[in-house]
């Protein structure tokens, strides 16, 4: 399963759809990577709204995204993690370390707005 | 009552088709979203150790009933190494990068019950319940 990545601006936008396998993830892990030099974005965001199960894999592969956007230049907001995996998730220890979260689509765009200071107002 | 299920786990994508296993046994058995979610994951977890260090396994999700509880069992099997220090395993390093990076603790924190049993002739089974509340 393909993860459509969208381009808006100067951000990315990977929106999943569905369940991924691990070799899924690593491919969007890559993806975004590569495609945060060929557009020249400079944020990226990961909605994982429809993820009802994040692993240790999946926390590991979307931290390892982050700090590679990053890398290049480019600030990673995950968004739309479910209260259920969010609690899952603190149960297995995995806390997304490092990474940037919000709500959702709409807080993550107002998050890296602020991170990449394009601020749209002055106020 | 609802049906058991035995997935072969020898892919990533049979990871995925666990935990989607056990979620759906959940539901059937009307478990509260939020510990399907709990059951999902850990299923997760332990079918990825099978892909990860055995290669090879089975994931057994089965209703089960004790009284008038009911709940849902899981039975992890490979025929793989073994896990050599299972108290070292079980150790709690409550980070992705700690312990034997088994996940083993935090799996056992999502269930209700679990249980181990690892040696490097027989391979690793573990085995976790989850009541219906």
């Amino acid at each position: 399963m393909e993860v459509p990545i969208l381009k808006q601006g100067l951000y990315l936008i990977a929106s999943i759809q569905a369940a991924l396998s691990d070799v899924d993830l690593v491919h969007l892990r890559d993806a975004l990577a590569e495609k945060v030099g060929k557009f020249r974005a400079r944020g990226v965001i990961v909605d994982v709204t429809v993820l009802d199960v994040m692993d240790s894999f999946a926390s590991r592969t979307l931290r390892d995204l982050a700090h590679m956007t990053r890398l290049r230049g480019a600030e990673t907001v995950i968004v739309g993690i479910q209260p259920e995996v969010a609690f899952a998730m603190v149960q297995l220890g995995l806390t997304l370390e490092g990474v940037d979260t919000a709500l959702d689509l709409e807080e993550g765009l107002a998050f890296l707005d602020k991170k990449t200071k394009r601020h749209t107002s002055r106020g | 009552m609802a049906s058991e299920a035995v997935i072969p786990i020898n892919t990533d994508i049979d990871v995925v088709a666990a935990r989607q296993k056990g979620r759906e046994l959940a539901t059937e058995l009307g478990f509260v979203s939020t510990d399907s979610t709990l059951l999902a994951t850990a299923i997760s977890e332990l079918a990825r150790n099978i892909v990860r260090y055995a290669k090879h396994g089975e994931i057994f999700i089965a209703p089960v009933q004790s009284g008038d509880r009911v709940g849902i069992t899981v039975v992890a099997r490979d025929k793989g190494q073994g896990i050599a220090n299972i108290s070292l395993a079980m150790q709690d390093g409550f980070s992705t990068s700690g312990g034997l990076g088994l996940g083993l603790p935090g799996v056992k924190r999502l269930m209700d019950e679990f249980h181990l049993v690892s040696d490097a002739n027989t391979g690793t089974t573990v085995t976790i319940k989850k009541w219906k509340r």
